[in-house]
């Protein structure tokens, strides 16, 4: 199946406004809104046409220059052998430095989690929250993953100034 | 006097259990929802059998494990943010140090990528993509023969280890031959290749595997086929299918637990559509599908495979392909990367499994906006947790030898 097949079908079952960019057929992809994301996650991890199982990326992407964050989801299905890419897109916030126990997620850009979809995104989310600092609504276990619980700040943010010190031991580069 | 003296065990004589439970539980509230029989205990990060830094969190009940807890970032080393400021030549490195046992096919999988983007994928000259191939399978027979060796050293096994790490040294001769260094190589380059394989090298393939034929079906048969081995890995950490599915398990995992699914076969990238080859699907063949024994299995299978690989790209590389004096394995290395504004997911199959990289591309400089690395054992080692409430502690330590993980490439 195309993008533009997989789109359609989306418009249809979840009645979404799903977009497909104008741009040559290896690198189409699917907007989706995040307010429809689990509704239209649910059809492609189900749909027997579609039936995506597996999800092999996971990824965020910091877009400053236009004030968004974007979450890219690369799935591919084993019985059809065909994939999609899908995006979803949201205001940049910026988070606190520190995470401890008065968070307050709305400082934070919120998604809801596709975890309860596809497992392997548990991890997946929780390594894009480490590192752009993403809320994912409803996440089993959402905590920093690859970085100390104490780090401050997220690394892969484009604005991200680099620690010079932590416990007090100079950081070299 | 000696009896009004107080120690500070006796400050609070009246403290009861239930208290003490409350006080643990301002500490950490997991504690206090711990049974008395429960306990904790951390696994790694220094400990043999993790594999590398890898610390797990178990919550056992006597020695059953009812619980794992997978600590990482040990030997978190930025790859991602490094590869926003440095150029797609420079980032090479790098991959070679993700997955430090299988670095050709992490420079194999970045390169096609790279390639891709840059509209350089037709134009590669065959015994470059030859070159390639042999040095990755032959890379990929090192890593597995790691994987076993060790695998049988974390079950009790001492002498497979080091007829593997024997046998691993012939192929880091070779490939230090090829490339000036043993294990980050640096070869392969975006277009082409660092140098044309030595004079004599493909003689030396032949002679590396009609030695190692014999070599292997030893080791099959002191290892393998072992009662003791079996009785250890057989109906051992039983990865269902669907479960694997659902935690983006891939590689020699996925294939132990029945999926015949090979990306070098369903991508067909690279040279691999002319090979002759077949993946080994695990069958239960001592136990259930998808246990210890089938992951461990379709490893040896799949050297057998690789060896095959090899036997044919020699063979191309002395007839049909073969060294001429005029050949530049340069001569289609761009001088200046600079892929066109877009993005791209190139995946490929690495020893442990779907390496995918995902590359945004801004069109007007030389660095990648976004360079996300798809690591397999980060999701091989997802599913750990799922397969293993429940088993013994020394099963445990089957079950993480089996996922053959490596941590350079789950933390990056």
């Amino acid at each position: 199946m195309t993008q533009i097949e997989i789109s359609d079908l989306l418009k249809q079952k979840v009645h979404v406004d799903a977009v497909v960019p104008e741009s040559d057929a290896a690198q189409a992809w699917i907007e989706l809104q995040p307010d429809y994301l689990l509704a239209c996650a649910d059809v492609l991890r189900s749909d027997p046409a579609l039936y995506f199982d597996h999800l092999a990326c996971l990824s965020g992407v910091d877009l400053p220059e236009q004030n968004k964050i974007v979450i890219v989801l690369h799935l591919y299905s084993y019985p059809f052998e065909h994939k999609v890419v899908i995006k979803y897109f949201t205001e940049r916030k910026t988070p606190p430095l520190l995470l401890n126990n008065q968070i307050d997620k709305t400082q934070f850009p919120i998604f809801p989690s596709v975890s309860g979809i596809w497992k392997t995104a548990i991890w997946h989310e929780r390594e894009a929250f480490d590192l752009f600092g993403i809320w994912f609504e409803n996440h089993p276990d959402l905590r920093r993953i690859l970085l100390p619980p104490d780090w401050e700040g997220f690394p892969l943010r484009k604005d991200y100034t680099l620690a010079e010190k932590y416990h007090d031991i100079q950081i070299e580069y | 006097m000696i009896a009004d003296m107080k120690s500070p065990l006796h400050l609070e004589p009246e403290l009861n259990p239930e208290e003490v439970l409350n006080r643990a539980s301002a500490f950490s509230p997991s504690l206090s929802e711990l049974n008395s029989e429960e306990m904790i205990l951390n696994m790694g990060p220094q400990h043999p059998s993790t594999h590398g830094v890898l610390r797990l969190e178990l919550v056992t009940d006597g020695e059953i494990v009812i619980d794992v807890v997978p600590h990482l970032g040990y030997l978190h080393r930025c790859f991602e943010k490094h590869a926003e400021k440095l150029s797609y030549l420079q980032i090479l490195p790098y991959c070679d140090r993700m997955d430090y046992l299988s670095a050709m096919n992490n420079e194999h999988t970045f390169v096609m990528g790279v390639e891709q983007m840059l509209g350089l994928k037709d134009k590669i000259p065959k015994r470059v993509e030859y070159i390639r191939v042999l040095v990755a399978e032959l890379n990929r027979i090192a890593s597995h023969l790691v994987a076993i060796g060790t695998y049988g050293m974390d079950i009790g096994a001492w002498t497979p280890f080091l007829w593997c790490f024997r046998d691993r040294g012939h192929i880091l001769n070779m490939l230090e031959w090829v490339s000036g260094a043993r294990m980050l190589y640096n070869y392969i380059w975006v277009g082409g290749l660092f140098y044309d394989l030595p004079p004599g090298f493909e003689e030396k393939c032949r002679e590396f595997i009609s030695y190692f034929k014999p070599k292997l079906s030893e080791l099959n048969t002191i290892l393998t086929e072992n009662e003791i081995f079996i009785s250890r890995t057989a109906n051992v950490g039983v990865l269902p299918l669907k479960v694997a599915i659902d935690y983006g398990v891939t590689g020699p995992a996925l294939r132990g637990s029945g999926l015949g699914w090979d990306l070098r076969k369903s991508e067909a990238y690279s040279v691999y559509p002319e090979i002759e080859f077949d993946i080994p699907v695990g069958q239960g063949l001592k136990g259930k599908v998808g246990d210890c024994w089938d992951r461990h299995w379709v490893r040896c299978q799949e050297i057998n495979e690789s060896l095959k690989i090899i036997e044919q790209c020699v063979d191309k590389l002395t007839g049909e392909h073969k060294r001429t004096t005029d050949f530049d394995p340069r001569a289609v290395c761009p001088k200046k990367i600079r892929p066109k504004a877009g993005e791209l997911y190139f995946r490929a199959e690495n020893p442990r499994g779907e390496l995918g990289y995902y590359i945004v591309a801004d069109g007007v400089s030389d660095i990648p906006k976004r360079c996300k690395a798809r690591a397999p054992s980060f999701s091989n080692l997802s599913v750990l947790p799922e397969i293993s409430r429940g088993v013994l502690i020394a099963d445990l330590v089957a079950i993480i030898g089996s996922l053959d993980i490596v941590l350079g490439e789950i933390d990056r």
